[in-house]
C-alpha cells in the first residue's frame, strides 16, 4: 500500500495540522510516513499545502509532482494541483469559494460541504477536522481509531478538553463523506 | 509552560516518534549529553532552538542552552566552549552561516571538537527562505580563511538528523576536527518517523580532564598550562601546525568516508546527489526503471571526505553520470576529480529555493543521455 496525498488550501484552514494527524494516524498503524509542508509565508494567509505520503515500504521522495489524492480546498489550489492526480485518482473538493470546478474525466471526483457543515459546528477551527472525516470516508486510509489517538498524542495535554468536538467533527465529515460517496463521481 | 513540558522519564521512552528534522536534532543533541548550544534564530531552522527552549533541558541533563546576540557571538561562544573540552554546538542557516566562516577557521586551527548545523536556503545573499544546497563549497572547500577542513554530514531523512547529532560529536571528538552537518530545508522541516538516540549523561569535569587532555580546564600541579591559541608568529611553528592538521585530514579521508548506493549493481547511468534531493532521485530511478531505463544512485552521506574512490570505480561501469544538486553545479567538480574513465557528467540543478520534482529531474537524465543519440 501507498497513498500519496496533497492537501491544498488557505494559511489557516488547519491544512497542516490536518496532514499531521494524517500522518500520525499513519504511524500508530506502523505505516512508514512522510509529511512535507509547504512553508513561509503562506501560514499568514497565502495559500497552504502538505504531501502526506503513507507507505507500507520505505518513502523515496517527500516531493512530488502527482498524487493518489488531492483534497482541494480553494480556487489557487484547483488551478494547481487538479492536473496532478494520477489517472483513476482522487480529487475531492469543497465548492465553497470555488469558482471553475473540476474537468478532469480520467479521475475520481467527490464534493464534500465541509464549509457549510462549519457554520452549524460550535467552533470553526474544526473545519480541518470536518475534511479529514470526509477524506477517510472516501479514502479509509486509517482508521478513525488511529486518527483519534493521534490526536490525542498530538493536542497539548491543556487543549484536551476539545478532543470531543473534534471528534464531532470528524464524524460529521465521515457523514458528509458517505453522502459525497452516495452522490456518486461529479461529472463534468 | 509547565504542565506542557515533558519529563525526562517521558521521553526515555524508545518509542517511534513523528517530528521535523529540525525538532529531531534539538533532541538527538539533548540525549547526546551536549553541555550547551549557543544560536540565533533564522528560517528554516528556527525548530531547533526553539526546541531546546521548549525542553528545558537545563532542568534535567543541566545543558546550557543560550540564544545569541547574534551568529557572530554564538560561534565564539561554542570556540569558547569547545577550549574547555565540552560537547558544544550552534545551528543556523546559510547567512547566518557565513557570519560563522572567521570562528570556524579559529575552530578548526585550535584543533577543537565542535558540532555546526546548518540547514541551507537559497542564497546568494539574505536570499529565501526555501530549500537550497548552494552552500557545498562554502562547507567542503573552505569558506573561512587557512588550509582547513569540517567533517561534513549531509542527512537525507529525519532519522539521520537525528543520528548525525551523535556521529558528528563522535568524529569531531576523534579527530578533534569540527564536524558540520549540512542540510537543507526539507530534511529541516518535513516530518518523518524517527527513533531517537538512547540518554546518555552529559560527561563529568573528570571525564573531561581524563579525555581531553589538551583542554583549558584549569592548571593542575602536575602539568603546564593548556593555552588556546591560534595565534603563532614563528612561521615555521605554523608550517609545523598546518603539517599535523593535514595529517589528522588524511586520516580522516582514509577512514570516514560514507556514502549509500541505491541500485547501483546493473546500473547503466548513474545519479549522484546528496541530502534531500538524493530521495527525489531515488523517486526518479523507481519511475525510470518502468521504462525500462537503468540508472542508479549514489549518495555522499559525508562530502567531506568525498567518495572520490568509489565514483571511480563507479565510472569504469556506467556510460554516464548526471550530478543533480540545489545549486548552480558545486558537487559536480568532485564527481568530474573521482572519474577514471572519460565519460560524460552532467549537471541538473535548481536555484534559490526552488525544488525539482521527480518528473523534472528524468526530463533532464533524458535531455542529457537519451535524446542526444
Amino acid at each position: 500500500m501507498k497513498e500519496e496525498i496533497i492537501i491544498a488550501g488557505f494559511g489557516g484552514q488547519g491544512v497542516l495540522s490536518m496532514g499531521k494527524i494524517l500522518a500520525y494516524a499513519g504511524l500508530m498503524e506502523n505505516l512508514e510516513v512522510t509529511w512535507m509542508p509547504s512553508y513561509g509565508p503562506e501560514q499568514r494567509g497565502g495559500t497552504a499545502n502538505v504531501t502526506v505520503i503513507l507507505s507500507d515500504s520505505a518513502v523515496s521522495s517527500p516531493v512530488l509532482d502527482t498524487y493518489d489524492t488531492a483534497v482541494i480546498l480553494n480556487q489557487q489550489s484547483m488551478d494547481k494541483f487538479e492536473g496532478s492526480v494520477k489517472k483513476g485518482g482522487t480529487l475531492i473538493y469543497d465548492p465553497y469559494g470555488i469558482n471553475r470546478l473540476p474537468e478532469r474525466t480520467d479521475i475520481n471526483i467527490f464534493k464534500v460541504e465541509a464549509m457549510e457543515a462549519t457554520f452549524d459546528m460550535a467552533s470553526s477551527k474544526t473545519y480541518n477536522m470536518i475534511v479529514l472525516g470526509a477524506l477517510l470516508a472516501i479514502r479509509p486510509l486509517v482508521s478513525v481509531e488511529s486518527v483519534m489517538s493521534a490526536l490525542k498524542k498530538t493536542l497539548p495535554a491543556r487543549h484536551h478538553h476539545l478532543l470531543e468536538v473534534n471528534s464531532e467533527a470528524i464524524h460529521k465529515g465521515i457523514e458528509i463523506g458517505e453522502k459525497a460517496k452516495k452522490d456518486g463521481i461529479v461529472k463534468k | 509552560m509547565t504542565s506542557e513540558k515533558k519529563s525526562i522519564n517521558d521521553s526515555m521512552e524508545d518509542e517511534v516518534r513523528l517530528m521535523k528534522g529540525n525538532e529531531a536534532i534539538a533532541h538527538a543533541a539533548i540525549r547526546y549529553g551536549v553541555d550547551g548550544y549557543f544560536g540565533y534564530p533564522i528560517t528554516p531552522q528556527s525548530e531547533i532552538l526553539e526546541t531546546l527552549e521548549a525542553e528545558m533541558p537545563w532542568e534535567t541533563t543541566g545543558m546550557v542552552v543560550l540564544q545569541a546576540e547574534s551568529e557572530v557571538a554564538a560561534i565564539n561562544m561554542v570556540y569558547g566552549g569547545a577550549a574547555t573540552g565540552k560537547a558544544v554546538m550552534t545551528s543556523s542557516s546559510s547567512p547566518g552561516v557565513s557570519l560563522m566562516q572567521e570562528g570556524f577557521s579559529y575552530i578548526a586551527a585550535g584543533e577543537l571538537p565542535a558540532l555546526v548545523v546548518n540547514v541551507m536556503r537559497g542564497g546568494p545573499g539574505l536570499g529565501t527562505i526555501h530549500p537550497s544546497q548552494a552552500d557545498y563549497f562554502q562547507s567542503v572547500k573552505g569558506g573561512g580563511h587557512g588550509d582547513y577542513h569540517f567533517i561534513v554530514l549531509a542527512p537525507a531523512s529525519v532519522q539521520e538528523m537525528a543520528d548525525f547529532v551523535g556521529l558528528g560529536f563522535d568524529l569531531a571528538f576523534k579527530y578533534r576536527t569540527p564536524a558540520l552537518i549540512l542540510a537543507d530545508g526539507i530534511v529541516g522541516q518535513m516530518m518523518e518517523k524517527v527513533v531517537l538516540p538512547p540518554f546518555r549523561p552529559r560527561r563529568t569535569e573528570e571525564e573531561i580532564r581524563r579525555q581531553c587532555p589538551w583542554a583549558v580546564t584549569g592548571k593542575t600541579a602536575d602539568r603546564k598550562q593548556n593555552v588556546m591559541t591560534t595565534l603563532e608568529l614563528d612561521s615555521y611553528k605554523m608550517e609545523e601546525n598546518n603539517e599535523r592538521y593535514q595529517r589528522t585530514y588524511k586520516e580522516i579521508c582514509r577512514n570516514e568516508v560514507r556514502y549509500q548506493e541505491y541500485m547501483t549493481e546493473d546500473a547503466e547511468y548513474l545519479f549522484v546527489a546528496f541530502g534531500s534531493i538524493a530521495r527525489i532521485c531515488q523517486k526518479c530511478i523507481e519511475n525510470a526503471r518502468e521504462q525500462g531505463i537503468k540508472i542508479g544512485l549514489l549518495r555522499p552521506i559525508t562530502l567531506w571526505p568525498f567518495a572520490y574512490d568509489r565514483l571511480g570505480e563507479l565510472s569504469k561501469q556506467v556510460k554516464g553520470m548526471l550530478v543533480v544538486e540545489l545549486n548552480a553545479g558545486q558537487m559536480i567538480e568532485d564527481v568530474r576529480l573521482s572519474l577514471k574513465r572519460d565519460i560524460p557528467v552532467r549537471h541538473f540543478g535548481r536555484m534559490g529555493g526552488i525544488v525539482p520534482n521527480p518528473s523534472e529531474v528524468l526530463e533532464a537524465f533524458k535531455r542529457e543521455f537519451i535524446q542526444e543519440k
